[in-house]
This record gives structure tokens, sequence and C-alpha cells, in this order.
């Protein structure tokens, strides 16, 4: 079996280096792959649709179905995932652990048992529970706002400099991730919630063919931003820039939500009850 | 031997990514816990991403981003001096399309793992075996 399968790899390895010979030289100019659109992209860009990072232009404005399906797909990932882990209910807990706080008895409550309501004076903690570490949760704390002012950055910021929806999205879902692993995983709920998240992935998506859907009322193709120069009072060529960070921003919050959604269920098994 | 090392050192970005393709083939083939098959299919995908990120690059020029100050803007953009920004509009889509299949593929595998106990691909043939003479077709 393995073997075969060393074979299998080493016979699809030598067919790709025998086509590989054929390929155009590393970084040559004028490869293939530079001289169809990709000159078009690089010298009328900056004219076209006033944003510097042709990334950016190309990703939202040119191929900008493409991206808007590629958002769906995210979307479908992170229901997919709901769908296909998320339990309902607590019947699948055996067992609760609970620490009064005042004396620092960790208590052990069997399936069926009466659990504290009051949460003044115990504190639920995970059943594979570790000591948290003063370090880890206070560097957390430090860490998390800078991050999720750097996400926003890169996304307001993603016309002039390397970033954008995507990029963005996931250091503002990353921040949360973090926040969930230094404390745990009901604190992370109670701060962002399953239910915010599960809207927040249908609100990006949304936004983004909202602005599709909004040019395409006022007179242009779907996601033709150019229309929208009419209602913002602005050059056809602005409202393309425009256009491209509207969509941008639905891309980062539906990525954001699904990184987290993804993460609540992945960690937790589907129970959003306690996990890593 | 000049022709030879002439071809190394021109294709050697292509084969670095063939390279790690046969690793990503090779663990999605033999290895028999599924989080490993998983693990070996996001390394075939970076293989990919490697691929047409190396495809997009020219000699000499810069990232896609175009300078445009007070002084830059008075002359027009060249192809030559920017790299190809095709492949990496491409791979940017494709990173997160990898990251959409890896958790679904990971909640397969959590879902697995709590219907048969392991996740060993042996394992849950064996025990899906009686259940198919029992009422299968």
């Amino acid at each position: 079996m393995k073997t075969a399968a060393a074979l299998l790899v080493l016979l699809f390895g030598g067919l790709l280096v025998y086509a590989s010979l054929e390929f155009p030289a590393w970084g040559d100019p004028m490869a293939p792959a530079s001289r169809h659109v990709s000159p078009h992209y690089i010298e009328r860009s900056l004219a076209e649709t006033s944003v510097p990072n042709i990334v950016t232009a190309v990703l939202a404005d040119y191929r900008g179905y493409d991206t808007m399906f590629e958002t769906i797909v995210i979307f479908t990932a992170g229901v997919a995932c709901l769908f296909l882990l998320r339990i309902f209910g607590r019947r699948s807990s055996e067992s609760r652990l609970y620490r009064h706080l005042p004396t620092g008895i960790t208590l052990r409550i069997s399936r069926g048992g009466a659990v504290p309501l009051s949460s003044k004076e115990f504190e639920r903690i995970d059943l594979q529970w570790v000591p948290y570490s003063v370090v880890v949760r206070t560097t957390c704390r430090l860490i998390v706002p800078f991050s999720q002012l750097f996400a926003l950055y890169v996304i307001a910021h993603g016309h002039h400099s390397p970033g954008g929806g995507f990029q963005g999205g996931v250091i503002l879902g990353a921040s949360i991730i973090l926040f969930a692993i230094a404390n745990n995983l009901r604190a992370s709920l109670a701060w962002f919630s399953e239910k915010l998240a599960v809207l927040l992935c249908g609100l990006g998506v949304s936004i983004y063919v909202a602005t599709g859907a909004l040019s395409f009322l006022l007179g242009g193709n779907f996601l033709d931003y150019g229309t929208l120069s009419k209602p913002f009072a602005m050059g056809a060529v602005a409202a393309r820039s425009l256009g491209i960070l509207m969509v941008e921003i639905g891309v980062g919050i539906t990525v954001m939500a699904v990184m987290v959604h993804l993460y609540y269920g992945l960690a937790s098994a589907g129970r959003h009850d306690e996990g890593l | 031997m000049e022709a030879l090392w002439e071809q190394i050192l021109t294709k050697a970005n292509y084969w670095m990514t063939i390279a790690l393709m046969m690793v990503g083939l090779y663990a999605m083939i033999t290895k028999r816990n599924l989080v490993k098959k998983i693990i070996g299919m996001n390394i075939l995908q970076t293989a990919v991403i490697l691929m047409f990120i190396s495809i997009g690059a020219k000699r000499g020029a810069t990232i896609p981003i175009l300078k445009h100050g007070d002084a830059a803007a008075a002359h027009a953009p060249r192809a030559v001096d920017y790299i190809n920004p095709l492949p990496h509009v491409l791979m940017l889509t494709a990173i997160v399309v990898a990251v959409s299949t890896l958790g679904v593929a990971l909640a397969l595998a959590v879902k697995i793992y709590q219907q048969n106990g392991t996740l060993d691909e042996a394992d849950i043939l064996a025990r899906q075996v009686p259940r198919s003479h029992e009422g299968g077709p």
C-alpha cells in the first residue's frame, strides 16, 4: 500500500517535473501569464477605479462576481459547520464543575443534579480545567484591542496598502479566538454570542449583494459601482473606489463571523458549552 | 552540465512546489488518521497556492501597488515595473476557500469521532462492514 502510493506520487511528481521543463523561467516578465489581461490591470486600474492597490481593484471590481461567490463559499462553510456540529440542549454534558469562590472548593455536579443559580458565589469551570495564567490573560487583554484596531486599518486602508476584507476579517476573527483561548469559551460567548456570529455571517454577504444590487437599481450592471456616483455625488471613478470599500467591509464581516463560528463549533464539538 | 544548471536555476520554484505537492498527496493516500489526511490536503493546497504565486513573479518588479504620490502620478504605470496581480487575487480567494474546506473537514472529523470513537480509517471501516450486511442492499 505504502509502496504503491509512493510510486504513484513519484509518477505524478515526475510527470509534473517533465511538464515544468516547458514552463517559462521563474521571474520572466514575458511569461504568458503576465501578458494577457495583467498589463491592462497594472496600467489602467488607477485610472479606472482610483485604487492604487491593484489586487484590491481586481478582487472587488474586475472580478467582483468571483469574490461575491467566494464570500458565499465562506458563508456556506459557516452554515455547514453549524448544521453538522451544533448540538442544542445539555443532554450530552455528563457533569459540571463549579468553584465556590469564597472558599475555593470545587464542586462536581453529576448529571441531573441541581446546578447553583447564583453566579456571584460560584464560578463555572471546564472539566479539563487548567489554572489560568495571569501572564496569558493580561497579554491577551493588551493584544486584543490593538489587533482589532489593526484589523480595521487593514480593511479600511486596503485600497492603498496590502490588505482588504479577507485579511482584515481574519485578523478580527483571530482577536476574538485569542480571547476565547486565553479565557474560556463561555466568556467569549458572552462577549460575542453565537447569535451575533450567525447574524454577521449573513449580514456581510447581504452588504456585498446589496452593493451590487444598488448599482443595478441605479441603472448600471450588477456590481458596476460607477453608477453609485449619482447618490453619493462624486465622480464615476471615485464611486468605483467607494463601491470597492463597501464590498470589502461586507467581506470582512463575513470572514470574521465565520472564523469565530468555526472556532466555537470545532473547539466545543458543537455544544458551545465548554471547550479549549 | 551548463544546461542542467540553467534548468535548475529557472525552474526551482516549480520543483519546490511539486515536492510539496508530492508530500501532501502521499499523506492523503497513506495516512490512516483522518486528521493527518486533512493536514495532507492542506499541504497540497498550499503547494498549489505557492505555485500560482511564483508564476506571478517578474524579475526586477515590485509588489502590485501603484506608486501614487505627487511625483509618481506624473507618468503612467508600466506593466514591467509591477508583478502580475492576477495570481495574487486568485490565491487570496483560494486561501479563504482552503480555510473553509479545512473547517468543514474538521467538523466532519469531529462528527465521525463522535459516532465511531476513533479517527483511524481502518477501524471506522471495520465498524461499518457488519452494519451494511444487516440492512444494506
